[in-house]
């Protein structure tokens, strides 16, 4: 299968939610200020937000009344452009040439951080990268022994302390080891948390201090990643965490399993942060990186 | 959890409290912001729509225009039907009439199954039975050490075989060994698998087949969004669940996914998980939730969990002090330490009426540590300062300091913090009215 083709899989649920639905409403009718809002309704069901859907929604009228949309073919051309616009970046993940680079991957609970991490370093040792894995989440139990194994799968090697041990001490072991054994890539793994507990979200600043301490021009990357089941509370999310360590792009999983892919133009629209990969099956090939335009056409199809 | 939805019904709802007659553009207008808000909250949108058309149907009637006080008459319809829709009350968990009880858990990746499974079990062995549980999800990496972890952290046996292998068969097992060796309740931790795969869902049928659980209970993410009712729908379609556990309730996740679920399976909300550490999972109550989500508080909760922590013979030796003014540092450390017994702070504040739309957004302020450095403080203190404050000089608060880790002006401001609580306690016995003292915590 080809890798559009795949992605095109994984975002069936979503086009079917989505585009299939816009297509069905659409049928035998005339474009009118009605069926507008009727489409916003549809796009709400998505996950796209009460925002975002009522701007792009506001855009589609002012095009009508210019008399840009004719009828429900242009309508739907019109509609995803809108979408296309509103989640256009283009900014992936890329290694600089300083070593090593450093991503501290964040996030709440049970959102799939350490299999990204997992992922992510199997990409990175395909490219003939070295890589450390740091195992700074020593709250859950076995968090450690699974990072383990994803370690052992992707051919990186790993830094971690006892379960309990201070993460920010793992984090920084793990650099100070990157930088003799000159290694390419570390990246950190830290415990899920709740992104209203104050002294978790403490905790993940420290790490980061300690990590800038150790190498001023890290993280190169600060990783959210996001369950794409959640709903709106992810933009409570990304606020939080953005506010406490500066979030630089976003890793969104399990986008395979919700037909509510909307919630990457909610993203978008209120956080501007991008998103940088997605998750789109549970294959080490199935994280991607993010692409507005292909994302769109295959929502399309 | 659920604040922001209390704070903007709260505030629609203040618009309409008070007036004498409501119009039916009055009613209008609210409930479209309630809609919103709901949206907002994650509430499916199918729902929203049953629900609003429900309250308007019942606010135009002539229940609201003929009783005297209209805005109240919508802020309870709303609240009535938020119950409804919440399920009737609190449903605990069935146990088999011939031991042991199966409980099965299912649900999506990392919605919380394993630590729900520990926290469980942690409640049957509290409540004396003999609880075990079983490792069946064999396909995330280390999940099965996971479960073991957390059940030797309380004393649980776990019966987990080795990643790969065939979970209907360790299923079948595990249930021998309860028969075998006398286990009354046994939980089954089953993998994470989306509603949408066919091949996993189908384990999920030879699972059920074989063990032949009590329950099946889904575990949900609080933060779910408008998908929550296909999720739902598509376990309980294929299941037949008989309940729903929610997890993660105490972020900020406004949970509607909680209205979604229960309205469109009509299978109960059971318990909601309210914390990393493993007691931290309590009964749902749908008509205390409703009163959260309006912003009325729970007070019932907050004095149960009070009740559960407090020894009686201790408060009233306290109330009595409080009548002679004998309120010392030592009564205070007492306090501080029940207090901490009842739960997490930030969860105690959110059932506080009227309380928690203020504290919602930084309920971290107050900040548990604070209680710690207060602790601290006390300690270092010698018997004779904890009674008798007066004493407490320049070097003896650098004494105090130095000794509890913390530093002068800590202690000057605890020990203005406890003369305003002395102050306020005096007021009390006097009758004069009540206010809580500010406290100025970091």
């Amino acid at each position: 299968m080809g890798l559009f083709e795949k992605l095109k899989q994984g975002l069936s649920k979503t086009r079917k939610n989505l585009v299939e639905k816009a297509e069905s409403l659409f049928r035998g009718r005339v474009v009118n200020e009605k069926l507008l809002n009727e489409l916003e309704e549809v796009l709400i069901m998505a996950d796209v937000g009460p925002k975002a859907s009522g701007s792009i929604i506001s855009a589609l009228k002012d095009k009508f009344k210019k008399g840009e949309i004719p009828d429900t073919i242009w309508l739907k051309n019109a509609m995803k452009e809108e979408i296309k616009k509103s989640i256009q970046d283009g900014t992936r993940i890329k290694i600089t040439a300083e070593m090593p680079y450093v991503i501290l991957a964040v996030g709440v609970n049970g959102t799939g951080k350490t299999t990204t991490i997992g992922k992510l370093a199997r990409r990175f040792t395909g490219d003939g990268l070295k890589v450390i894995l740091a195992a700074g989440d020593t709250f859950r139990a076995a968090a450690i022994e699974q990072l383990e194994i994803w370690a052992q799968r992707a051919d990186a090697q790993i830094v971690k302390h006892k379960s309990g041990a201070d993460p920010a001490a793992v984090a920084y072991d793990a650099i100070a080891s990157a930088k003799a054994r000159s290694a390419d890539v570390v990246i950190i793994d830290t415990a899920g948390r709740l992104h209203t507990k104050t002294n978790l979200m403490e905790e993940l600043k420290k790490i980061k201090r300690v990590i800038s301490r150790e190498m001023a021009s890290a993280p190169h990357e600060v990783l959210l990643v996001v369950d794409a089941i959640s709903g709106q509370n992810v933009i409570h999310q990304a606020k939080m965490f953005n506010d406490a360590v500066g979030v630089t792009g976003i890793a969104l999983t399990k986008l395979d399993g919700t037909a509510k892919g909307g919630i990457v133009v909610a993203i978008k629209k209120e956080l501007n942060i991008p998103v940088k990969l997605i998750g789109i099956g549970e294959g080490i090939e199935d994280l991607r990186d993010f692409d507005a335009e292909e994302f769109v056409d295959a929502l399309f199809g | 959890m659920f604040e922001s939805l209390s704070e903007k019904l709260g505030s629609i709802l203040k618009k309409l409290k008070g007036r004498g007659l409501l119009k039916e553009e009055d009613i209008a207008a609210a409930l479209k912001e309630v809609k919103i808000a709901l949206l907002e909250a994650d509430v499916n949108f199918k729902v929203v729509k049953d629900f609003t058309e429900k309250v308007r149907t019942r606010a135009i009637g002539k229940e609201v225009i003929e009783s005297i006080a209209p805005g109240q008459q919508v802020v309870k319809i709303v609240h009535d039907e938020l119950c409804i829709l919440m399920g009737k009350s609190h449903s605990k968990i069935h146990l088999a009439p011939n031991p042991p009880t199966i409980l099965m858990l299912v649900g999506l990746h990392g919605s919380g199954k394993t630590t729900t499974a520990a926290k469980l079990a942690k409640g049957f062995k509290k409540d004396g039975r003999r609880p075990m549980l079983a490792a069946l999800d064999t396909a995330r990496p280390a999940a099965i050490e996971q479960l073991i972890s957390l059940g030797s952290q309380i004393n649980i046996p776990v019966y987990g075989t080795k990643a790969g292998d065939n979970p209907v068969k360790v299923c079948a097992e595990a249930v021998k060994k309860a028969n075998a060796e006398g286990w009354d309740v046994v939980i089954l931790d089953t993998a994470g698998r989306l509603h949408i795969d066919e091949e996993l869902m189908k384990e999920l049928d030879e699972i059920k087949s074989t063990a032949e659980p009590k329950e099946i209970l889904l575990v949900a993410d609080a933060m779910t969004g408008q998908d929550a009712v296909n999720i739902a729908k598509s376990f309980n379609d294929r299941l037949d669940i008989s309940g729903v556990i929610l997890t993660k309730m105490d972020g900020d996740a406004r949970g509607g996914a909680a209205l979604s679920m229960v309205s469109v399976t009509g299978k109960p909300i059971k318990f909601i998980g309210v914390g990393e550490k493993i007691d931290l999972l309590e009964p749902f109550h749908p008509e205390r939730m409703a009163s959260r989500i309006l912003g009325m508080g729970d007070i019932v909760s907050l004095v149960e969990k009070a009740q559960e922590a407090v020894d009686t013979e201790e408060a009233l030796k306290l109330q009595k002090k409080f009548r002679e003014d004998r309120f010392s540092f030592e009564d205070l450390r007492d306090q501080i330490k029940q207090l901490k017994k009842m739960g997490p702070l930030e969860n105690l504040l959110g059932m506080i009426p009227g309380l928690g739309k203020h504290i919602s957004r930084n309920a971290g302020a107050v900040n548990e540590r604070e209680f710690v450095k207060i602790e601290a403080i006390i300690n270092s203190m010698t018997k004779q300062e904890r009674v008798n404050y007066a004493i407490i000089n320049g070097s003896r608060k650098k004494r105090i300091a130095s000794g509890s880790g913390t530093t002068v002006p800590d202690v000057n401001r605890l020990i203005k913090q406890y003369l305003e609580m002395k102050k306020m306690l005096k007021m009390f016995k006097s009758g004069k009215g009540f206010r809580l003292p500010q406290f100025n915590f970091k």
